[in-house]
């Protein structure tokens, strides 16, 4: 698979990560190498065969409805690099 | 399936309006979706997370196992198909208040499969709307954008409680319908106890799809209005989105699939221009869980454990009471309400009851702009005042003065009755007393009457009753006045 420059602006924008015009052509040839690397899985048949989800045969893990965490807002707060009256604060995102 | 009376009308022609509803029910837990954080609403901002919620890095979910029935639940209540087997993926998009990047969420293979629900339209008209998935999520977190001129505050104890989004299909045909479709659902949720319903508190939010087209012609381009939060506003939406998509088409031009907002101090909707390129979602399955397998056993147990809903009570109150289907609708409407009736009505005339309650009852309550479960006339209040008008002790028409009284001051109706002397005259000759005195006083109009005004028994009539303060009882009066004015 080929990836262009427009795909992978696309990308990087989906992931807010800033990349230069510059770069983009060498960026989408080394992307398509993955992808190009990756698709000789496409070689193998799977036909009738299930997804596999895990290498565990077990069920999803469950839990009580029960309050167990939570109550240290300091902790959650921690990292936050402008935190102000309890809340994370962030440049506004207006509607 | 196009009705005429829900066309609108253009300048070219009459336009159909397809709606599809999405909407978004919190569901009722003690504890978050995938962590043990409480669900509780108006804490202080940040007190409700655990690190899971605000996804610190290496933290892993757990699924609540409670969240996981109520879905299963909803689903019962439904009459939708429930998967065995569902698989939670990872949605992606980038907001200040969804902490992982991802939303943790149900795509490909979704818990609920297809369901319907029964709109009772006026006229007694049934419509069936097909349900076309629920599936569970997180919520993501609150931003509050009027704290700051430049800042967007984050609170994240909303983030990862669970949501069932509910997803019709797209047969709903007019706002009105639109309308019904949501009280129904809330309604069952309500039944359910899967999630209470409240549009204000945000605990159920509402995405309406709106298209238009010509009769007979293929599906419109759709626009979706994000986060309608009241069933007033979903109708107000609905009509001027339709209104705008058809003066778009009628002006030769096309409508462009977009999510747009509502504005309820305008009346108008406008592109949420920030959206437009957030539709790319990336969903994958979330490798952090591993497939939901349900055991067929546990879904058939917590079938047997739900209450008889809305439909099959409204149902039951028309055979077993006798009441008209809408009279019935009214009474089954609300979990609260049917329990009330019913507590009345057990032992007494289910129709006198059920004209108490709708009419008296709920007069007063919107006048005083209560909810049934703050009335201050208890069911078995109401219940003593109607026993009174059964045994004679009180006419009707008095015992809608006593109910106002009861209302009010929260007495019983016995006290109120005897504190203000309207114990209804039965006594014969109390009441010949009253008609010979008004027969006295208005000889002329006696003589009238015998020469065939006939009409003038009202007059009588109500001049008895005046005399007598309202309290005689109106059949034996009727009758004993007849017999004197014959002479």
């Amino acid at each position: 698979m080929s990836l262009d420059s427009k795909t992978v602006a696309h990308i990087a924008m989906l992931a807010r990560i800033k990349v230069p015009e510059a770069e983009l052509a060498a960026l989408a040839k080394e992307l398509s190498g993955i992808m190009t690397w990756i698709e000789q899985l496409n070689e193998v048949d799977t036909t009738g065969v299930e997804p596999m989800t895990g290498v565990l045969h077990r069920n999803l893990p469950q839990r009580e409805d029960k309050i167990t965490d939570g109550g240290y807002p300091d902790k959650i707060l921690m990292n936050a690099p402008d935190a102000a009256h309890g809340f994370f604060t962030v440049p506004k995102v207006v509607e | 399936m196009s009705d005429e009376k829900n066309l609108i009308e253009g300048r070219t022609g009459m336009w159909e309006v397809i709606l599809g509803l999405e909407v978004h029910a919190q569901v009722i837990s003690e504890a978050k979706l995938f962590s043990g954080a409480s669900t509780k609403f108006g804490a202080d901002p940040n007190t409700q997370v655990s690190l899971v919620d605000a996804a610190f890095p290496g933290m892993l979910p757990v699924i609540n196992k409670y969240c996981v029935e109520q879905a299963v639940r909803t689903g019962l209540g439904l009459k939708a198909e429930i998967n065995l087997k569902s698989v939670f993926d990872r949605k992606n998009y980038f907001y200040a208040d969804l902490p992982a990047g991802y939303q943790i969420s149900q795509y490909s293979q979704p818990i609920v499969g297809k369901g319907t629900i029964v709109l009772d339209m006026a006229g007694g008209v049934k419509r069936h709307i097909g349900i076309t998935r629920l599936h569970l999520e997180q919520d993501a977190g609150k931003s509050l954008h009027d704290q700051h001129p430049t800042k967007s505050y984050i609170d994240l104890n909303r983030s990862g409680v669970a949501l069932m989004e509910i997803v019709s299909e797209p047969d709903l045909r007019s706002s009105e319908e639109a309308a019904a479709y949501l009280k129904k659902l809330r309604s069952i949720l309500r039944y359910l106890g899967t999630c209470d319903g409240n549009m204000e508190e945000g605990s159920m939010r509402c995405d309406v799809n709106v298209s238009v087209r010509k009769v007979g012609d293929p599906l419109g381009t759709r626009c979706e209005i994000k986060n309608v939060n009241s069933i007033r506003y979903v109708q107000q939406a609905i009509e001027h989105e339709a209104r705008r998509q058809i003066e778009i088409l009628e002006e030769g031009g096309s409508i462009r699939q977009e999510t747009r907002l509502y504005d309820p101090s305008k009346g108008e909707t406008r592109s949420m221009r920030s959206k437009e390129q957030a539709h790319d979602y990336r969903y994958f399955p979330d490798p952090d869980l591993l497939p939901l397998v349900l055991d067929p056993n546990w879904v058939s147990e917590i079938k047997a454990t739900l209450p008889e809903l809305p439909d099959e009570k409204r149902a039951r109150f028309i055979s077993q009471y006798g009441l008209s289907d809408y009279d019935a609708g009214v009474l089954s409407g609300e979990k609260e309400i049917a329990e009330y009736y019913e507590t009345v009505a057990k032992g007494r005339d289910p129709k006198l009851v059920a004209n108490w309650v709708s009419s008296e009852l709920f007069g007063q309550l919107n006048k005083v702009g209560k909810w049934i479960t703050d009335s201050p006339v208890s069911a078995d209040a109401l219940g003593g005042l109607i026993d009174l008008i059964a045994d004679n002790t009180i006419s009707g028409r008095i015992a809608k003065d006593v109910f106002a009284a009861m209302f009010e001051t929260g007495k019983p109706a016995k006290q109120i009755v005897e504190e203000k002397g309207l114990r209804q005259v039965t006594d014969t000759g109390a009441i010949d007393a009253a008609i010979d005195e008004i027969m006295a006083k208005n000889a002329d109009k006696v003589a009238e009457y015998r020469g065939g005004k006939d009409k003038l028994l009202g007059f009588f009539v109500g001049q008895v009753m005046k005399a007598t303060g309202g309290k005689a009882n109106p059949a034996l009066l009727n009758e004993r006045l007849k017999a004197k004015l014959a002479g």
